[in-house]
């Protein structure tokens, strides 16, 4: 497509929540004055010194922030190219990347008031997070899920109740992330007098993926700072696993402006792009659901598809309206790994570095095992570990079996 | 421009009565049965009809309309075919209003300006969309209007009166008034709540208000006509139509009757409604 070039990459959105044709504000009625306060109080918040150094304290001492920027040195010899480093969000409280949104938002609904917050969740690391903060501070937490979700991600389904939450699967749809986020605007509607919807990726409708962008730009952030103290420059790639795309923007925006800085994010293919896969931008087109434009599957009537992916939380039709922007103008190049690279590159690393992957970023590693040996043994390559592969154990541990 | 939806309440309002407003899904439970639906609805006391368009995600409804939107789209209903219905619908009745209902992605898929055309020409009056706000006016509001169709807004009890004038500012035809903040078909509505909210939503507009969300039965539907220009009813009788399917979904010789008949009660319950003088 033929879009003119910005002079920055790091503007977005205006004020009408809009990334060129992407994002804006497709909701209800009943939710738009809420959605309208939430900007108010994040533009406030945004402006606050006393916000962002309480949270700079939980950040450092409850999440355990910064993350190290570790070189993968068995993998880089491995792949025989680039040198490899993987950004450890996995080492995060609670296991993922989702944490460092999931405060800035629980600060937010404190701010503004609201007892109660609900949350979507694919895989359950959202959930988790939530569920954490919300045990931490004291606040009621429901989380959706999608009953197919509940199934394949049980141990993170066990962590949110002993955290105190209400777990509710989801038995409308296709039951998996798609449906969890339907019924979690549906309570949000019903409860709007005092609830938080704290949604867990750059999706959603305006404010949402602009702030939960600013929340994760804590990644990108720190990798600058430390791959300046330890090689004394920038990187020159960067990967991650793309679903609604939060890790992946969080380790991008803060790199946008740096034209030397290639950025590739990894959509998961599924079974393959021909068959089901959660590929949005390789296979779908622009459309509006959730609350913003953005790329979707959908059949020709605009129906939403099912998704698939091996990983749960990937499984969504849909991506954050930023990264549809950022594919258009071509600052980032979108690919995708089918569920068998996944599984390949899960056990690669585990046994490569002894770091066992979420299936998440084991899409973003496939992707860095054909990228990494095409590159020079100088060029610095970073790879977004978003979460950690505990929660996935049993069901590769089932399909692994299955296999032999 | 004067529309079908324009020129009915004119009439009800020499009448002096409310409106008895009906939804169903278009294609539930299939395009026939379907169509005769519809032709029941206007026959047996609607006096107008919103159809709703079948879409796999529909965030603001409940479990009825779910299913409903779910059943039709099993059997391959599309917004075409939703526009091709309009039409059939036409050939036997050209007076009663006729409201499309549902979410923008549809209807973005298929062209704002194709559908647009489309609609107006197979005979629809207005389009009730409900993730357009007024901040997306641009999307569809504003070239709807151009086309001549009423673009209905909904007003919720979360709109207070610093926002109405901007919702109500590109309505036109009547104003849906949501009774409850939630879904379709949760809690009933409290008919004095809602007559306080009518009142309020009048001091800025003077477009009929009709309002809808957890009406069922025909004692509320009067009830609510006291208060309002018109009483929406939807999931009830979604509920009937269901009730009267097979075991496999599909329509049986008693579905259009049993949503004719609930249509029947729920219209003498709105005519006998004493309406306040203004």
């Amino acid at each position: 497509m033929n879009i003119a070039k910005p002079n920055s990459y790091r503007s977005g959105p205006d004020e009408r929540g809009h990334f060129g044709i992407f994002g804006g504000r497709f909701v209800a009625e009943t939710l738009m004055p809420l959605i309208l306060d939430l900007e108010k109080a994040y533009t406030a918040a945004k402006a606050d010194p006393a916000f962002q150094a309480e949270m700079n304290g939980y950040l450092k001492n409850y999440v355990g922030r910064p993350s190290p920027l570790y070189f993968a040195e068995r993998l880089t010899e491995h792949l025989g190219g680039a040198k490899i480093y993987l950004k450890r969000e996995e080492l995060n409280h609670t296991g993922s990347h989702k944490v460092n949104n999931v405060l800035g938002q629980i600060m937010l609904a404190r701010r503004m008031g609201k007892k109660r917050i609900i949350a979507e969740t694919g895989a359950g690391q959202h959930g988790v997070a939530t569920a954490t903060l919300c045990a931490r501070f004291g606040l009621e937490c429901v989380v959706y899920m999608g009953a197919v979700d509940v199934e394949r991600q049980q141990p993170n389904v066990i962590r949110m109740e002993m955290l105190g939450a209400t777990v509710v699967p989801v038995q409308s749809g296709t039951r998996t992330l798609k449906d969890a986020m339907n019924e979690a605007l549906r309570d949000w509607v019903t409860n709007v007098h005092n609830t938080f919807y704290c949604i867990g990726t750059v999706a959603g409708p305006h404010p949402y993926p602009t702030l939960v962008r600013d929340f994760q730009s804590i990644i990108g952030n720190e990798t600058k700072t430390q791959m300046q103290e330890i090689e004394g420059r920038l990187p020159d790639s960067l990967v991650a696993c793309i679903g609604g795309g939060s890790n992946a923007m969080g380790l991008f925006h803060p790199f946008l402006d740096d034209p030397s800085v290639e950025i590739f994010g990894v959509e998961a293919a599924g079974h393959g792009l021909t068959q089901l896969h959660a590929a949005s931008i390789a296979g779908g087109r622009p459309g509006v659901l959730h609350g913003n434009r953005t790329y979707l599957l959908m059949d020709a009537d605009g129906q939403i598809q099912d998704a698939h992916s091996i990983s749960a939380g990937l499984d969504y039709p849909g991506i954050g309206p930023e990264h549809s922007w950022l594919h258009e103008v071509g600052r980032v190049n979108y690919l995708s790994a089918t569920d068998d690279e996944a599984l390949a590159a899960f056990q690669l690393l585990s046994k490569l570095e002894g770091i066992i992957p979420a299936l998440e970023p084991a899409h973003a590693i496939a992707k860095v095992m054909e990228l990494a040996p095409k590159r020079p043994k100088d060029h610095l390559m970073v790879v977004n570990l978003s979460g950690r592969g505990d929660k996935d154990v049993p069901q590769v541990g089932d399909i692994l079996r299955g296999k032999k | 421009m004067t529309t079908r939806i324009d020129t009915r309440f004119a009439e009800l309002k020499k009448e002096g009565r409310a409106a008895f407003v009906t939804y169903v899904m278009a294609g539930d439970p299939d395009p026939k049965t379907s169509l005769e639906i519809v032709k029941a609805l206007s026959k047996s006391g609607a006096d107008v009809i919103e159809l709703g368009i079948p879409f796999t995600d529909p965030m603001a409804d409940g479990p009825s309309i779910q299913a409903a939107g779910l059943r039709a789209l099993k059997v391959g209903m599309t917004l075409k075919k939703t526009l091709d219905l309009v039409r059939d619908f036409r050939k036997s009745d050209n007076v009663t209003p006729l409201v499309l209902m549902g979410y923008y992605n549809p209807i973005y898929i298929y062209g704002v300006d194709k559908f647009l055309a489309d609609a107006k020409s197979a005979g629809v009056d207005g389009l009730i969309i409900v993730d357009l706000p007024p901040e997306e006016d641009d999307e569809l509001c504003i070239p709807a209007l151009k086309a001549g169709l009423n673009f209905i807004r909904l007003a919720t009890p979360t709109t207070d009166d610093k926002r109405l004038p901007a919702v109500l500012a590109n309505t036109s035809g009547f104003v849906y008034y949501v009774s409850i903040a939630g879904i379709t078909g949760a809690a009933a509505a409290d008919a004095n709540v809602v007559g306080d909210a009518v009142a309020r939503i009048k001091r800025h507009t003077k477009l009929p208000i009709c309002v809808g969300f957890g009406i069922r039965t025909p004692e509320a539907a009067r009830a609510i006509a006291e208060k309002a220009d018109g009483s929406v009813v939807g999931t009830a009788l979604v509920d009937a139509l269901k009730n009267s399917l097979d075991a496999e979904g599909r329509a049986t010789a008693k579905t259009v009757n049993a949503v004719a008949e609930l249509t029947a009660a729920l219209a003498k319950g709105v005519k006998g409604a004493q309406q306040a003088a203004e």
